[in-house]
């Protein structure tokens, strides 16, 4: 048996508890030890991964191939981010305690299953992983009714959509007589069963609950508003990616032959979110609601590349997910950054002449904003710029231009917030931010800008992952 | 022939027990109709050649779950008339699953085959001379240890999860230090007075005031922790 394929992921699960004994035996507060632990232990496991060898281990349950990786080291660096947010963050929310980085690196590690998986039990096991990690963390500031709150909503709507996700794994199993993928894509011919495709719509269902995708997006706007900050910033960047790697491998190998029974469900569900993310987030005032509802229209964008089912179209997906984490990330390290006498703040009113009295903060943002509204050069520009190119190659015109518009419209909302910094009534400034916002703040804002320059091994990359996905 | 006649006692008991478990009127009778129902579920797998089922029935549902049960019925203070009052209402629902289980149940001694394709479809099946466990074990420990240990971690954040958000750690709670009582002396300990007639305790000073309690350690449950000797409670003796 090949175990060493798993290498990275065993390291991973063990630097976990060891970190959990640090924190467990520790006299003082170890919040700051173990998040640092953690953050050496994710680069660790992003250079194991960097240096294994593709291959299939554990009997077809595990995949490591072009693809996994990639997605892998874009989790890894969303979870870095996060992490570095919770550095500051938790501390001014009086939530440093050490099972915060714990929760993090296994929820990280089931999304590193969840990419790998080529079983439907790794793929299963990888999503309960992390889903179970990030419950907890939504309601990890206990004593603040609203982070219980969503907390115990995320968790609710969370089961249910692994409930629709099992139920469509087991009609699956039914008409194939397989759990991995390879059998499944063997067993299943040209023309399915009516059962199977039901099995498929529950399938995508359930996982694009993970993603937030409308119409399974209800969650969303309270989980991200209620949830401590940090987690937010964790929630909108990390999982996402793991869960659109998940629903790009499971359609692409065991159902990419079937092209024609899942493509229009990916088209409708893709419109839904883009409308949905465009329109509904115009009447935000909270600006941790304004990114959940960008969110889901990103995803809808995102899930145009799908919808083609070419290698280009997975390129363009998996393009816009890297310009997506690191320009989330940013946006949250300057939401962190909203503190007013040492209270957060998070209405869209709050930041009002930002640009006078931190105008280097509001670039930032103003960077970020533009960048989600796919204004060149910036980055976003890029990621949408490849899934329409996917979807007009693919001759999906109604898509292309649905995503053309409602990001006229996105645009509105994201103009909005720097007309509010820029050019309203200067407010009273806020706190000064600590170092490691800045870094983060800064460091996503220079990728986004300087996206451009440096792209090419990124999409060279995209391509070789995306053909090896289609194989 | 006697596996028939076994068969129909199981089966027997099972149906009986599990009619009474929603007739019963007292809440306990009903758990430990339950618990009938579950082992005489777990004889008809063992029947059936299903070893590993009947075993893991007694061992989960019996051990773990029914015993459950019995500790919310017992415990909690749960209003059964106010339960019962909905069984009306609710009746309608019971008998459609009722009626669409009969149906499948039909069906399936009538030999209906939604899709006959699917019986060549056994991907591993068990060779002839192994048992059920020992078929899972074969596998579980080699093909899906992978998906075993992942299983363990999920349990582990299911624990980590439970103890972040409800354990609140009690700053003056009293616990026990076993390594301070062992090292204490007789004179930490002891103290001898001499009481003339009319003396109060409080004069004596021999009373705990609040101010003496050891003051618990916060987070520090590992180290050894400085003997608070009983040093303030002597001198307040000698003093008097």
């Amino acid at each position: 048996m090949t175990w060493q394929i798993a290498l990275p992921e065993i390291c991973l699960g063990g630097a976990g508890l060891i970190i959990l004994m640090v924190g467990v035996l520790s006299r003082r507060n170890a919040f700051t030890t173990a998040t640092l632990l953690a953050i050496a232990a994710f680069i660790a496991t992003g250079y194991l991964i960097l240096a294994e060898a593709p291959g299939v281990g554990y009997a077809g349950l595990f995949v490591a191939d072009a693809f996994a990786r990639f997605m892998q080291l874009l989790v890894l660096a969303g979870a870095i981010l996060a992490l570095l947010l919770s550095l500051d963050y938790n501390k001014a929310a009086a939530i440093d305690r050490f099972e915060f980085p714990v929760l993090v690196l296994f929820s990280t590690l089931g999304m590193l299953v969840m990419i790998s998986a080529g079983n439907m039990i790794s793929l299963y096991l990888g999503l309960e992983l992390q889903s179970l990690c990030i419950y907890v963390l939504a309601a990890f500031a206990r004593d603040t009714r609203r982070s219980v709150e969503a907390g115990l909503k995320y968790f609710v709507l969370g089961a249910l959509a692994s409930g629709l996700l099992l139920y469509g794994i087991s009609l699956v199993y039914g008409f194939s007589g397989g759990m991995d993928f390879a059998e499944i894509r063997a067993a299943l011919t040209a023309s399915p069963a009516p059962g199977l495709v039901i099995g498929i719509v529950f399938m995508v269902a359930g996982i694009a609950f993970k993603l937030s995708a409308a119409p399974f997006h209800m969650w969303t706007p309270d989980v991200y508003e209620g949830a401590p900050t940090s987690v937010t910033a964790l929630l909108a960047t990390a999982p996402k990616v793991a869960a659109i790697a998940l629903l790009l491998r499971v359609l692409a190998e065991p159902f990419g032959h079937l092209l024609q029974s899942w493509q229009q469900l990916i088209i409708l569900v893709s419109i839904v979110s883009m409308l949905w993310g465009a329109f509904a987030a115009i009447g935000q005032t909270n600006i941790k609601r304004l990114m959940a509802y960008s969110s889901i229209g990103h995803m809808g964008y995102a899930l145009i590349g799908l919808a083609t089912g070419t290698a280009a179209g997975i390129r363009g997906v998996m393009i816009y997910m890297v310009t997506y984490v690191f320009m989330s990330a940013g946006s949250f390290a300057i939401i962190i950054a909203m503190r007013r006498g040492r209270q957060p703040v998070e209405r869209i009113a709050d930041l009002t002449g930002l640009g006078r009295t931190d105008p280097a903060l509001a670039l930032a943002l103003a960077v970020f904003m533009f960048s989600m509204a796919g204004i060149p050069p910036m980055a976003g520009f890029f990621g949408k710029l490849y899934v329409f190119l996917a979807a007009v190659q693919g001759g999906l015109w109604t898509l292309a231009v649905l995503g053309v518009l409602t990001s006229v419209v996105g645009a509105y909302y994201y103009l909005r917030v720097i007309k509010v910094m820029y050019f309203d009534a200067a407010g009273d400034a806020l706190d000064k931010r600590s170092g490691v916002l800045s870094t983060v703040a800064f460091g996503a804002a220079a990728f986004t800008v300087f996206f451009a320059a440096f792209s090419q091994p990124i999409i060279g990359a995209a391509e070789a992952a995306s053909r090896a996905l289609l194989g | 022939m006697l596996i028939t006649a076994v068969f129909w006692i199981f089966a027997t008991i099972l149906v009986v027990s599990a009619a009474l478990v929603v007739s019963a009127r007292n809440p306990v009778h009903s758990v430990l109709f339950l618990i009938l129902c579950f082992f005489n579920a777990a004889g008809l797998f063992l029947l059936a050649g299903a070893e590993f089922l009947a075993l893991i029935l007694v061992v989960v549902y019996v051990g773990a779950v029914a015993v459950l049960f019995l500790f919310v019925v017992m415990m909690l203070d749960v209003n059964f008339t106010q339960l019962r009052e909905g069984v009306q209402r609710y009746a309608p629902v019971g008998a459609t699953i009722g009626v669409v289980l009969l149906a499948e149940l039909l069906m399936t001694f009538g030999g209906v085959r939604v899709a006959p394709s699917l019986a060549t479809l056994h991907v591993a099946p068990i060779a002839a001379q192994t048992s059920n466990t020992e078929a899972l074990g074969l596998v579980l420990y080699t093909h899906y240890v992978l998906a075993f240990q992942l299983s363990g971690l999920v349990l582990l954040v299911a624990m980590i999860g439970a103890i972040v958000l409800t354990l609140r750690d009690k700053p003056r709670a009293r616990r026990q230090s076993i390594a301070r009582q062992t090292t204490r002396e007789v004179g930490d300990t002891l103290l001898m007075v001499d009481v003339r007639p009319g003396q109060t305790m409080a004069e004596l000073g021999i009373f705990r005031p609040l101010t003496t309690l050891p003051q618990a350690p916060a987070l520090d449950l590992i180290g050894p922790t400085p003997p608070v000797s009983a040093d303030d409670a002597t001198g307040r003796g000698d003093a008097a």
